[in-house]
């Protein structure tokens, strides 16, 4: 296993170093998809008719290619971590927007009901009964999308050494060092699964009442 | 320099229009390969789906199984097995493959669990064996859904195949891969847009798909 965790000098990262650039890009978008999606998926929820139509623009994003959408960001944004991180806010959205929707919508009429009885205020009754019911959904979306933006954030390595632990992967090639390419795969595959049972934490913590 | 310019450029070039570089050739190598993984996708994807949807069983160990390999990193892969294996199909379809599987599985597995109990105990008390229960009353009702985890993967395949160019393989990839260390910048642009127009294509024949094969009655209920 020597240089699983040796790193070639050229990528200018120690493999923790690496690994922190990595959760960097991939988890900075489902943040800010998740400050997108939140107040556009309550629109939606207010407002049936925009449902469609938004998700269809999301499924447009999605159906852009990441390699695509880097290399015509260049232009403006040049090879930076900017670049990578556009089209993975993208690609989020489509799997938040209908989780926070459906999420919301699936409160009951009846508790929805008891709390504007009891005297909270559209604000209130949002953040302490919606969201915290609709919590199960927006987790279970959340994780979809952490995981599949950490796999996808590798591609950065093809517009100039842009994808964190993808970059081992041209090096692998370049040095003949099949080694590297099992540490990028492995990491990146261990450090989305690792994310993934952070998330059912995290939703367990804040669902106390839930069922084990 | 704006985006029209290079478009302009890269679709007005004769060049690019044959050949075994040319517009038709990698079009065609880009559906080819996709179409061969979301098929082997699907074989793995829907029997399963359906099944498992159909008794309710092994929910759990299903969404292990998708959360395992959407945690693979496709593009990672891909280099792996080139490595470990040489050039071939085989490095190229198993990471489009294990990137299709997910969807499909998952989405189909929910759409069937999800069917209006009542329809299939009618179903059921109507004399129906289980097998027509599933062909003829949970396919057809699950059908949007089923369509829309195909739909996912299909788009998911067909972008991802871009990359198959970075090992040596062809596809639309390849003006994106080759324009980028050639830094000529109209074959990166060209390639981008064609890809992303196959995948907006690829929206709308599901789209298509949708209106022709839901049942009228089911969409209406939607």
């Amino acid at each position: 296993m020597g240089g699983f965790f040796r790193m070639p000098s050229d990528l200018q990262h120690s493999y923790l170093a690496l690994v922190g650039w990595h959760l960097r890009l991939a988890l900075v978008p489902v943040l800010i998809g998740l400050l997108i999606a939140l107040p556009l998926g309550q629109l939606c929820v207010r407002f049936r008719w925009i449902y469609g139509p938004v998700l269809g623009v999301s499924t447009v994003f999605y159906a852009l290619p990441s390699l695509a959408i880097f290399v015509l960001l260049i232009d403006w944004t040049g090879q930076t971590d900017t670049t990578v991180m556009i089209p993975l806010t993208l690609y989020t959205l489509v799997v938040l927007i209908p989780a926070i929707t459906d999420g919301v919508r699936s409160v009951p009429e009846e508790t929805h009901a008891a709390a504007t009885a009891m005297g909270f205020g559209p604000v209130r009754r949002y953040v302490h009964v919606q969201l915290p019911i609709a919590v199960p959904a927006i987790v279970a979306g959340l994780r979809v999308a952490a995981v599949s933006s950490i796999s996808m954030v590798s591609v950065g390595m093809l517009i100039g050494n842009e994808g964190a632990l993808g970059n081992l992967l041209a090096d692998a090639n370049q040095y003949h060092r099949p080694i590297l390419a099992w540490s990028s795969v492995i990491t990146i595959a261990v450090i989305g699964i690792l994310v993934d049972g952070v998330l059912v934490l995290l939703r367990r913590l804040l669902t106390p009442w839930a069922a084990r | 320099m704006n985006l029209f310019h290079f478009l302009n450029a890269f679709f007005s070039d004769s060049a690019n229009w044959s050949g075994a570089d040319g517009i038709p050739q990698r079009l065609l190598e880009h559906v080819e390969y996709s179409l061969l993984a979301l098929g082997i996708a699907a074989l793995i994807g829907l029997p399963v789906g359906l099944v498992t949807g159909h008794t309710g069983r092994g929910g759990n160990a299903l969404a292990l199984l998708a959360t395992a390999a959407r945690a693979l990193p496709t593009f990672g892969l891909l280099v792996l097995l080139t490595i470990l294996m040489g050039l071939g199909l085989t490095p190229v379809m198993v990471p489009l493959v294990a990137l299709a599987v997910p969807p499909i599985l998952v989405t189909t597995y929910e759409a069937v669990r999800t069917v209006d109990r009542s329809l299939v105990d009618a179903a059921r008390g109507m004399g129906m064996g289980p097998l027509r229960i599933l062909a003829q009353v949970e396919i057809p009702v699950a059908l949007p859904l089923i369509l829309s985890g195909i739909r996912s993967a299909a788009i998911q395949i067909v972008s991802t195949a871009t990359i198959a160019a970075y090992v040596a393989f062809g596809g639309l990839g390849r003006y994106i891969v080759d324009g980028l260390s050639q830094e000529d910048y109209t074959k990166v642009v060209g390639g981008a847009v064609l890809v992303a127009g196959l995948a907006l294509v690829t929206l709308g024949l599901f789209w298509l798909a949708g209106r022709l094969l839901v049942s009228a009655g089911v969409r209406r209920s939607r």
